[in-house]
């Protein structure tokens, strides 16, 4: 039957390239240029899918992005499965693969149907009202049958194996649609010097005219439309100032003229090239806005007006003139506007029978193209409505009666068989993005219809989407806009202005409910076609006490579905209005949310995925440590080596072996990740004296100190040695997290706060690779390489600094630990890490040198009770909860933070204070976390006073350690206390932090 | 009022639904109430509904300036769990999902409370310690939350990519009672809950001015529908608290941000909990009707334009797609914005403020859908006795001042 | 993403910017003689405005320098940017003040 309903010729097919394609179980043809709801109908198929809540049968109902029924999935392999395409924008190519959706077992006959027989007792919002009792069948029934009866496609299950594209674009002129006014903006724009890009959601630009006939007799600025239209696409695609971009929507529109769009580059291909993105969101920044958006036909609400065969009379005209499809061979027209009479023309002239014109207006229908249809012999009967159709899977007849004088419809009822039913209720422009911009829209009553009023950004409307119609104001409108934007973007606008011309009431058509007669129960009157929202549910939200029409759309769910009510808002509101007797602005209008279109998540994410979903740090040594073993962590965006284990070994085993190389030879640790801060200028001093609760002035050039930073709050935030290179200079190291918080920090108080300081920052993490040798033979590793410093224990004692050169690379050592043995921090160019690393570890070798990572560091730090900050401490620590009063400059006036830890509650002999615990068994490992009770486990649980920040097996003293912040431990040394776990209560004694070599004598080494 | 059941749905259904009568009066404001509460969302109305329902404060009044619901309430992302790490916190939003629990019934209004299972991804050391901890914790209050492996936590949500992503999912925290609602229900449930009590309902109206008398108390609100004698006002006002509040001269330690929400196309059941990444910043669920439910974070800045940036829900998707990457060919269907009011230790204030009869019920940030009936519940209580509940004693406008903070978010802060 | 102009080097997208909260609330001078009142007020009160607004950003990815700017926090309109330890041009307060574009 392939076909059967496409025109012996026009349309902007090429009928030279058939296509085939599947749509369920059927093999069908059409031809390159079609959709596939084009190819559909051409094929005489118009059942295309099932409603959501009544698994009504539908077909098409548009032929653009506004369509709400014919929702199709569109399969290309088993990853590459698109849910709820629209047949209307699905553009056909060899192969294609569609299938309907939300029906079972087929579209034909779909058992869920029998939720339509259920209709009377499921009404808008029916189940806020029920499914309560009994209360646990809400979760073992009622939910999940409510979950599998809705949803629309199947969503993919495999990953999405395509890639997307991102791109950012300035412009003077973003002009979003390209049919007439936008052609004529764009073109006016450019011819102004404006740089421009122009998008349309069309593979190809025109908008309306290509749904004009080819032999159409209108013309703009004197040439005939199709002339005019190839000569102007011809001239914007050759300009070089000019972007085009078609098959590409303006989905959003955010502050300061951002517009989001979203370019579909291969899904209309038959064989997609696999290493080209298949879509681009383009986030375009403009200067000037012109939306020439164009508007969307609004249907008739009456009874049965959503079976298949029941058309947007504009739509049929599309499906003719553009695609060559006839959407029936016996039609009925039923309007509220003399355009859709052009519809009933072009499809008369094409050979369908017109069984009617329907005109519900009163008055005689005495228009132009009223007239030329009286005397083409259409029958028109004005003062009519229509108050029913009949036809299971396709309408078959409707029935039409006369309005009486008061509009009520009063007489016999008429029958008229058709197989195709068109109607127009008017036009309602596409305010989306204007809205979206923050637009303030008001209502035109005339027009019945919200237009762009008051704009909130640098943005102006053109043509039908201002309620200019007729198609030479539009193109004048354009021209008008295209200027005008120009010269706001600053440029010199050589070109007269046209005068511009104000939106047309004659247009008008008509909002809610047609005429029914009184009491009658002949249907359902769809509003919103995809969610199954009739005039009746809108009445009962009514009803029901919801006024706003927030409210109404929440209850109803009408204009919720996915086509945001492009069809239904207006209708729904007018009803609404109606039956609170409101006007219509005081009903007010939803907001108009992006995206104006679906748009896929691939094309938001881009190309921020795996490896570049976050930017990877790794240090000068990554790649020796990738070859020698190393497991590695996150830490931020860094990736650290975590431990180096050797074969058969398991993390504990490597850090056991890694620990004890450390304490009895010597280990060597990648410390590049730390952040490193150089704090310059003749008061760098005070600046270090103001920012950390250390005392600086005293300490000596070539001396470092562990320093404490808090924030302003008393909080300790970030921590370090900070080393003194020079009167005016330290070498600050912060935690490898704490890097850029500390760098903003450090910034704010020192530009805003204390500018008068003459001091400066500058971040030196990057430039600096840093390996730490730690261990009793970490100087003999270290003496061989060292040039020109003197690294005795006598001449570089712990905690001093000093610059000189290894394996001649110019060096700044620092003598530090976070292990608790004699160490060294060896700092050099990061170009030179790798091979000062690898100098070093040789050189190590005969000393038994031996690579740790981060969680032996972790080890080796908690046997000596130093923190980590962020782990033993969580933002609520102050200095002295852990343990590190030691470290305040008593006799500073003021430093951040000094304030705070005067006030009451850092009084409180309460406070959790960093404890040591020891297990009762000592090879029992607490769990990090695990919550600290004063008493054995009670029945009724008991308030925890702290819990276990880090724990671990120390090799070194053979047992298990723990460090924990406890309600005033410090004054509960030696007493036992237990850690609560689900499997019973673990006896610990409170102990000092400082499990491993208290005196210290081990760091004097 | 109406009960609402399947069998009066079915005597109803006989008679085409026309006797169905307003689920809440348009009630027009009387000169005076015993109590006001300013802000019609979920704690407002709820508010109402227990001072009339358990304190029988029935003279009470819920001024909305839009439409009831229309804020926080209908704009979240609607996820519940209690959770959370502070002995305070916990004790607060498990109070709020022990009343979830029960909802529905009590309110004879299906809010379709769905106990999906919340379940919060680790993915590095830090994270597991942290939630460990919360685990811990839980249980030491009583509150359910149990630590899965990578390998359970597949299996519970089948679709998440637990490795060869940019940070490999470690584990995860998985609060089973934990789930999500229907936010509009909770809002128009306790509506219709309050106004059957005989609490007013008043919308469009919106609050210009608090009057005071010579010792400072609250007497009465002016508004854009004329002026309302009360002596004790109760402000739920989410966003716009800071600007109420300064009205009688009470600043608050509150910043509002903009905070966004999506949702995709509706497809069939594919999501069976919900999943949250706070490393990642990313929040998804699928709702009753098919949607995939996502949240976002908040903008860098203060704002009331109830939007935010492209940048700022492009990188939710991105973070969605790299643990979902089946979900890149889903489309986002309807993206949204919120004021969220931000307080300094991201814990809310539920306390009488220094103006007597003047009480607050804010800073709940990004997470007060998910008390919505325990924060009503509790300021009701303080409302009704000029004291707080031992619940939310803590949560004081004074621990600002007294540093005693419940700080709940400095526990996911990163180091080392 | 708004886009903002750095007094120092011109138009950029926010994306380079790092919010820095409320303009002009000074650090005390003498932080012990403050009233725990008014340190809390230093630390946590802020005027959370709704209308013209005060505040500060760092253009981090660029100069690096702190600015203040005044926005409008109901529409996200940026009336001014200044320096810091400048007060806002009274031109933009007064633009502020008049009808909104």
């Amino acid at each position: 039957m392939s076909g059967t309903f496409r025109a012996p010729s026009g349309g902007r097919l090429d009928r030279s390239r058939p296509l085939h394609f599947r749509f369920d179980d059927r093999e069908l043809t059409g031809f390159a240029g079609d959709t596939l709801a084009s190819a559909l109908l051409a094929n005489g198929v118009h059942l295309l899918g099932r409603s959501f809540k009544y698994h009504r049968p539908r077909g098409v109902l548009g032929a653009g992005s506004e369509e709400p029924n014919a929702l199709v999935t569109v399969r290309r392999d088993s990853a590459r499965v698109t849910p709820n395409l629209r047949a209307t924008q699905v553009e056909l190519y060899d192969g294609l693969e569609a299938y309907s959706q939300n029906r079972w077992p087929s579209l034909g006959l779909d058992f869920g149907a029998v939720s339509g027989l259920l209709s009377p007792f499921i009404p808008a919002g029916f189940y806020y009202k029920t499914f309560m009792w009994p209360r646990q069948a809400w979760r073992r029934l009622y939910e999940p049958k409510i979950r599998a009866a809705a949803g629309l496609g199947r969503a993919p299950e495999q990953p999405d194996p395509d890639t997307y594209d991102n791109r950012f674009a300035h412009c003077d002129v973003l002009v979003v649609g390209a049919g007439p006014a936008g052609l004529a903006a764009a073109a006016a724009a450019a011819g102004s010097g404006a740089r421009v890009i122009l998008c349309d959601e069309q593979p190809e630009p025109g908008g309306s005219l290509l749904s004009d006939p080819s032999h159409s007799d209108a013309v703009i600025e004197g040439e005939p439309l199709d002339r005019w239209l190839a000569s102007t696409v011809r001239m914007l695609a050759s300009h070089p100032r000019v972007t085009l971009l078609t098959r590409t929507t303006a989905f959003g529109y955010f502050p300061h003229n951002l517009l989001g769009l979203n370019q579909r580059l291969s899904d209309h291909l038959g064989r997609p090239d696999r290493s080209q993105p298949r879509e681009r969101q383009w986030q375009v920044r403009a200067k000037e806005v012109v939306l020439a958006t164009g508007a969307i036909e609004r249907p008739l609400v009456f009874p049965g007006n959503d079976r298949p065969g029941i058309l947007l009379a504009a739509a049929a005209r599309t499906y003719l003139n553009r695609y060559g499809a006839l959407a029936g061979a016996r039609a009925v027209l039923v309007t509220a506007c003399d355009a859709a009479y052009q519809a009933a023309l072009d499809l008369h002239r094409a050979g369908v029978s017109i069984e009617a014109i329907v005109d519900v207006r009163a008055g005689s229908a005495d228009g132009a193209l009223p007239e030329a249809a009286r005397s083409a012999g259409l029958p028109i009967e004005t003062q009519s409505t229509i108050t029913g159709t009949s036809g299971r899977l396709r309408v078959r007849a409707v029935r039409v009666q006369k309005l009486d004088s008061s509009g009520v419809p009063a007489g016999p009822v008429r029958r008229i068989r058709c197989d195709l039913v068109l109607m127009s209720g008017g036009l309602t422009p596409s305010v989306h993005l204007f809205s979206q911009s923050r637009g303030k829209l008001a209502w035109d009553e005339s027009l019945g219809a919200f237009l762009p009023a008051q704009a909130a950004e640098r943005v102006r409307s053109a043509g039908a989407c201002r309620g200019v119609f007729s198609l030479s104001a539009a193109v004048r409108d354009g021209t008008h806009a295209g200027l005008s934007a120009a010269q706001s973007a600053g440029l010199p606008v050589a070109a007269s202005m046209p005068q511009l011309p104000p939106p047309e009431s004659s247009a008008a058509g008509t909002l809610g409910v047609l005429p029914q007669p009184p009491g009658a129960s002949a249907g359902k009157a769809f509003v919103d076609w995809q969610n199954d929202v009739t005039s009746r549910d809108l009445a009962l939200a009514a009803r029901e006490g919801f006024r706003s029409i927030e409210h109404v759309k929440r209850y109803t769910t009408t204009g919720m579905a996915t086509d945001q009510g492009k069809t239904s808002n207006i209708n729904a509101l007018a009803i609404v209005a109606r039956e609170l007797d409101k006007a219509m602005p005081q009903v007010g209008l939803t907001t108009f949310r992006p995206p104006y279109t679906p748009v896929s998540f691939g094309s938001f994410a881009g190309f921020a995925r795996g490896e570049l979903f976050d930017p990877v740090r790794t240090t000068p040594m990554h790649d020796w440590a990738a070859r020698n073993g190393a497991v590695f962590e996150d830490v931020g965006l860094w990736k650290r080596a975590r431990y180096f284990p050797r074969p058969g070994e398991d993390m504990h085993a490597a850090v056991a072996r890694e620990c004890l190389a450390v304490r009895n030879h010597c280990g060597i640790f990648d410390g590049s990740t730390l952040g490193k801060i150089e704090v310059m200028g003749k008061d760098a001093a005070t600046f270090m004296n103001r920012m950390y609760v250390n005392a600086w002035t005293s300490l000596a050039v070539g001396r470092c100190r562990y320093g404490i930073l808090l924030r302003d709050d008393g909080f300790i935030y970030d921590d370090g040695v900070v080393a003194r290179t020079a009167d005016d200079r330290f070498h600050v190291t912060t935690t490898t997290g704490g890097a850029a918080g500390v760098l903003a920090l450090m910034e704010d108080y020192r530009q805003t706060e204390w500018p008068d300081l003459n001091v400066w920052l500058t971040s030196t993490t990057e430039q600096w690779a840093v390996i730490a040798v730690q261990g009793p033979s970490a100087r003999r590793v270290l003496e061989p390489l060292v040039d020109g410093i003197d690294i005795s224990a006598a001449a570089m004692p712990h905690m001093s600094v000093s610059r000189g050169r290894i394996c001649g690379v110019p060096m700044l050592l620092m003598r530090v630990s976070f292990t608790g043995e004699l160490g060294f921090e060896v700092n050099v160019p990061a170009d030179f890490g790798l091979a000062v690393w690898q100098a070093i570890h040789d050189a190590g070798r005969q000393h038994g040198i031996t690579p740790y990572g981060t969680e032996t560091m972790h080890v080796l730090r908690a046997e000596k009770g130093y923190i980590i900050i962020g782990q033993d401490t969580d933002g609520t620590v102050t200095p002295d909860d852990a343990g590190l009063s030691w470290t305040i400059g008593k006799s500073k006036p003021d430093f951040v933070g000094k304030r705070s830890l005067q006030r009451p509650a850092f009084a409180s002999p309460y406070r959790k204070q960093l404890v040591g615990l020891l297990t009762r068994d000592a090879q029992h490992v607490l769990e990090e976390g695990a919550q600290v009770v004063p008493t054995r486990q009670r029945a009724a649980p008991e308030a925890a006073i702290g819990h276990v920040t880090s724990s671990y097996y120390s090799p070194s003293l053979g047992r298990s350690i723990a460090l924990a912040l406890v309600s005033a431990g410090r004054s509960r040394m030696g007493e036992t206390l237990y850690v609560a776990l689900p499997d019973g209560d673990i006896p610990v004694q409170v102990a000092s932090p400082v499990f491993y070599d208290p005196q210290g004598s081990r760091l004097n080494g | 009022m109406q009960r609402f059941s399947g069998f009066s749905l079915l005597r109803r259904g006989l008679s085409g639904h026309r006797d169905w009568q307003p689920q809440w009066r348009k009630a027009q404001p009387k000169a005076a109430y015993d109590a006001v509460i300013v802000g019609g969302g979920g704690h407002g109305l709820g508010a109402a509904y227990y001072l009339a329902k358990e304190h029988g404060l029935t003279n009470v009044a819920v001024l909305e300036k839009g439409w009831i619901g229309g804020g926080n309430t209908g704009r979240n992302t609607t996820i519940i769990r209690s959770n959370y790490l502070r002995d305070e916190s916990a004790a607060l939003y498990d109070h709020a999902l022990k009343m979830w629990e029960g909802l529905s019934q009590d309110l004879n209004y299906n809010v379709m409370f769905s106990q999906r299972g919340v379940m919060m991804l680790a993915h590095t050391v830090h994270d597991v310690q942290v939630f460990k901890r919360h685990v811990h914790a839980n249980r030491a209050n009583g509150v359910d939350n149990e630590w899965l492996t990578p390998e359970e936590a597949q299996a519970v949500c089948p679709l998440l990519q637990t490795d060869d992503i940019r940070y490999p999912v470690r584990g995860a925290a998985f609060q089973r009672r934990g789930g999500t609602a229907r936010h509009d229900a909770v809002a128009w449930g306790y509506a219709r809950g309050a106004d059957a009590l005989g609490v007013d309902i008043i919308e469009n109206c919106e609050v210009t001015d608090i009057r005071r008398d010579g010792r400072g108390a609250v007497q009465a609100l002016e508004t854009t529908r004329g002026l309302i004698q009360a002596r004790k006002v109760g402000v739920c006002a989410a966003g716009n608290t800071s600007v109420i509040l300064r009205m009688a001269g009470v600043r608050l330690p509150l910043e509002s941000y903009p905070l966004q929400a999506l949702v995709s196309e509706p497809v069939k059941p594919i999501f069976p909990c919900v999943v949250m990444s706070n490393t990642i910043h990313a929040y998804i669920s699928q709702s009753d009707k098919g949607e995939l439910v996502i949240g976002a974070g908040t903008d860098a800045y203060t704002s009331y334009t109830q939007r935010g940036g492209l940048h700022v829900s492009s990188h939710a998707l991105e973070a969605i797609c790299e643990l979902f990457p089946m979900f890149r060919r889903m489309r986002m269907l309807r993206n949204w914005g919120g004021i969220v009011d931000v307080s300094p230790d991201r814990s809310p204030i539920i306390a009488r403020t220094p103006v007597p009869g003047l009480y607050v019920n804010c800073g709940w940030g990004t997470g007060g859908f998910k008390a919505t009936p325990g924060s009503a519940h509790l300021f009701a209580w303080t409302i009704a006795h000029d004291k707080p509940h031992p619940i939310n004693a803590p949560f004081t406008i004074e621990r600002f001042r007294e540093g005693r903070l419940i700080d709940e978010a400095a526990a996911a802060a990163v180091a080392h | 993403m708004l886009l903002i102009e750095c007094p120092y080097c011109g138009v950029r997208p926010e994306l380079e910017f790092v919010y820095g909260g409320q303009a002009h609330v000074a650090r005390p001078g003498s932080p012990a003689e403050c009233s725990d009142e008014q340190w809390v007020e230093f630390l946590y009160l802020r005027e959370n405005s709704k209308g013209i607004h005060a505040e500060r950003w760092r253009h981090t990815h660029g100069c690096g320098r702190f600015f203040n700017a005044l926005r409008d926090t109901t529409n996200d309109h940026f009336l001014a940017t200044y320096r810091v330890g400048e007060t806002p041009p009274p031109a933009a307060l007064e633009r502020a003040a008049g009808p909104r574009p």
